[in-house]
């Protein structure tokens, strides 16, 4: 802990009032200050790999074409932002992962509950579901270019693809996995079909169905990188293929920053709302 | 070998009431879908340049893997996905086990790997072609990463939740430091460096198809015939490369799911 408090007198911008900090206060403290140190450490490798990129380019290791400085990339990523390109970019790439998410998740719901659900749907179409699932959905890219050619139906209708599987698998094994005694409980209480669907059947699949959603989302992502690179004039992947061609690497490497920190804040948001639903479940029970 | 014996089935009695006792309407779906399409194709009811014949593809599959570069490209395909896998998979092993054990690595390692994990695998491709190429080392160093990622965040969370109880179990027989990693870390962190492997071995072959996809050359594929299909408006081509990239696929998710089931039957929680 010594690291600790040192590194809060260093940090803190005013001084400790005269009186004796409460114990609680204290532990605040060297929560903030452990929080800061922790922060400092991690941030190590970044700046040590941006030292070294810097060095890479005053070295001439690589030819700047093919290594632009990071000062470089820095100003490219504000020059697109106050031209309002990237955002223009990114709003596209956003709304098509926004309408195949909503056809995917909706899709991969209807499908998986009714695989879950009915006996005989499942005899039908699961093992047919099983094996065309474990396809890669880059595998039906260019069939899908051929029937619907490669517009904003193409995008769609990849992406979508990418959510449904893990949306419907989740769906499914919720629904799978639900105790028999609850089932039985339902019964007994003589609970209309819509009641244990409503009360029984979707409040104990759901964190399955959620984990569904959050694997799909990502998946959209990942698809929609592949297919804006693949077949695109606009969006994120767009502008790193551009860049390619034009071999200014800046442009890039911007698309990747762009699409790590939308990864991130995806991630983050989802992850946020699936812990809200979990409190919510503890409190419902 | 006794792997024989899991690997396969109950055996069939061979009896017509086996048989019948089978569950066949799993067949109706692919069966009536396949009729539908031999029968708008054959009635012309639909552009059947768009809308190939299944004979068609069947004739087209035949001349492909007769005329030889069938194989050839499977093998490439087959190759790359391999080496990226092994490199990625070995890589993800010694980068989880040694971040999960030291305190100070996770501390320093850990916030950038956790970020760079969000950077979608292919925004690295464009970047790794520049650098490379578009030949084998850019795709095999691709596969690599993608199988990189799930193994490390497996074998971490499996080191991660490795009990006190055990390592004070090891101090007491005094192990050594790689009897530490290969009596207990590993051991005790394999049923999520397999999920890792298995998550693993899907990524790698979705990844090789798409960079075989994205970096089109006319080397032997089975992303770059697929690819040369389409541009071709080869659609026969086109459907059986998908079906062969998708039955791969599938194979590969069925071997891993059995390996990873046999390796952990010693957990015993199945069921």
């Amino acid at each position: 802990m010594s690291i600790a408090s040192s590194e809060n007198t260093a940090v803190l911008p005013r001084p400790l009032p005269a009186t004796q900090p409460s114990a609680a206060l204290g532990n605040w403290l060297a929560n903030a200050g452990t929080k800061l140190t922790l922060a400092a450490v991690g941030l190590l490798l970044p700046l040590a790999l941006l030292a070294l990129w810097q060095h890479a380019v005053d070295k001439h290791w690589l030819a700047v074409q093919i290594l632009p400085p990071p000062k470089l990339v820095w100003e490219s990523l504000l020059d697109l932002w106050q031209a309002g390109d990237l955002q223009s970019h990114l709003a596209i790439s956003l709304s098509r992962i926004g309408w195949s998410c909503l056809i995917g998740i909706g899709g991969g719901l209807v499908l998986g509950l009714s695989i879950g659900l009915s006996r005989t749907v499942k005899a039908y179409v699961y093992p047919t579901f099983e094996v065309v699932s474990q396809f890669p959905v880059v595998g039906w890219i260019p069939l899908l270019i051929i029937f619907v050619g490669i517009d904003e139906a193409l995008k769609i209708s990849a992406i979508s693809l990418a959510v449904i599987v893990p949306v419907t698998v989740h769906t499914y094994k919720g629904i799978a996995n639900i105790p028999r005694s609850l089932l039985d409980v339902a019964r007994v209480y003589r609970y209309s079909f819509a009641q244990v669907v409503w009360r029984v059947v979707l409040p104990s699949a759901l964190p399955s169905l959620f984990s569904g959603i959050r694997q799909g989302v990502m998946q959209a992502w990942l698809s929609l990188v592949f297919v804006e690179l693949l077949a695109s004039s606009e969006g994120i992947g767009y502008l790193m293929v551009w860049g390619r061609q034009l071999l200014q690497l800046d442009l890039v490497i911007v698309g990747m920053i762009v699409i790590g920190a939308v990864g991130v804040v995806l991630d983050l948001s989802l992850r946020l709302i699936e812990s809200r639903l979990q409190t919510w479940r503890r409190g419902a029970f | 070998m006794s792997e024989q014996s899991t690997f396969q089935a109950p055996a069939p009695a061979g009896t017509i009431q086996t048989l019948l006792r089978k569950d066949w309407r799993g067949l109706v779906l692919p069966l009536a879908f396949v009729l539908v399409w031999w029968a708008v194709t054959t009635l012309g009811l639909v552009n059947t340049k768009l809308i190939v014949p299944p004979a068609d593809v069947v004739t087209t599959a035949y001349r492909f893997i007769t005329g030889g570069t069938f194989f050839d490209g499977l093998g490439a395909s087959l190759w790359r996905d391999g080496a990226g896998f092994v490199i990625g998979s070995l890589a993800g092993v010694a980068f989880g086990a040694l971040v999960g054990v030291s305190r100070w690595a996770n501390r320093i390692v850990g916030p950038t790997f956790h970020t760079f994990k969000h950077i979608s695998l292919f925004a690295w491709l464009p970047l790794i072609s520049t650098w490379l190429g578009q030949g084998d080392v850019a795709k095999i160093l691709f596969v690599a990463l993608s199988a990189f990622y799930p193994v490390a965040l497996g074998t971490l969370e499996g080191v991660k939740g490795i009990a006190r109880a055990q390592l004070e179990v090891a101090r007491v027989y005094a192990f050594n430091r790689w009897q530490l990693l290969f009596k207990l870390v590993l051991p005790a962190a394999s049923p999520q460096i397999l999920a890792g492997l298995h998550l693993a071995l899907i990524y790698a072959w979705l990844a090789t198809i798409g960079a075989e996809y994205l970096l089109a050359k006319s080397g032997p594929g089975l992303g770059d015939a697929v690819i040369q299909g389409k541009a071709a408006f080869n659609v026969p081509l086109v459907v059986f490369g998908m079906l062969i990239i998708g039955f791969v696929g599938a194979f590969f998710n069925q071997i891993a799911a059995r390996i990873e089931a046999r390796l952990l039957r010693w957990r015993d929680v199945r069921r």
